[in-house]
């Protein structure tokens, strides 16, 4: 494996809200080291805010893990936002428009998976919750 | 980081320095609310200008301050919104409902200032 498809892991324990701004600012600095430019920069550090947010709300710790994605040729960026939270018990639920079990707009797993290019949750309800997220360079 | 909230005249001006926490966005909210009253403020604005990113809590919030403070009876105004941010929160679907905006403060100033208000 050559130097620069070497996949380094950058993980951000989320246990406080100032987390979601280190996580997203680690987001960005790899986004960009990886070719991302403008409008997707700040895309990619939205989707880590929701889901660093997801955590806080729902599973109160977790961890975001950030790393450089390859595949067919592409090169990009994938994010997985996991807890040992409760689980969801309806994902189906969890990521259609409106949908809030907390205060909320009910628009960060929806809006989070329309600023992504793939979009996978898997929930065990009393294990917790993976989300992993994919944005690819075009 | 505390957002510093100047007066100037009837309006208070927050201009946001950098990336905010839920637990800043908050305290920006209840600051504002109170310094409404206390300077019986006509008009609000909210300098973004400096933001990367605006998510759901964020677009909550500021949506939280302009309601608050319309049943005070000033008017919010949130300027400077980055053309990638505003990208971003069309393709998320998140509205800022209720949220007057304008290009940058100078508009702001200049929309607040109009007599309607």
């Amino acid at each position: 494996m050559s130097e620069e498809h070497r996949p380094i892991e950058t993980r951000v324990p989320i246990r406080a809200d100032i987390d979601i701004v280190t996580a997203r600012q680690q987001g960005r600095a790899l986004a960009q080291r990886i070719g991302f430019a403008g409008t997707d920069l700040t895309v990619i550090a939205t989707a880590i805010s929701e889901l660093g947010r997801n955590i806080l709300t729902y599973a109160g710790t977790g961890t975001i893990i950030l790393r450089p994605g390859f595949a067919a040729g592409h090169r990009g960026i994938v994010i997985v936002a996991e807890d040992e939270g409760p689980g969801i018990a309806d994902v189906e639920l969890a990521v259609q428009d409106g949908y809030s079990t907390s205060a909320s707009l009910g628009l960060g797993l929806p809006g989070t998976r329309r600023l992504m290019d793939e979009f996978d949750i898997v929930s065990v309800v009393g294990h917790g919750t993976t989300v992993t997220v994919k944005k690819w360079l075009n | 980081m505390q957002v510093p909230i100047l007066k100037q005249g009837n309006f208070l001006i927050a201009s946001i320095q950098a990336a905010l926490s839920d637990a800043d966005l908050r305290q920006l909210q209840d600051d504002l609310v109170q310094r409404v009253s206390i300077y019986r403020s006509r008009g609000v604005i909210v300098d973004v200008t400096a933001l990367d990113v605006l998510d759901s809590f964020a677009c909550r919030t500021l949506s939280g301050i302009a309601q608050m403070t319309r049943l005070r009876g000033a008017k919010t105004v949130v300027v400077g919104i980055q053309p990638e941010v505003a990208f971003t929160l069309v393709q998320m679907g998140l509205r800022l409902e209720g949220v007057a905006t304008t290009l940058d403060l100078e508009e702001g100033l200049a929309m607040l200032s109009r007599p309607a208000n």
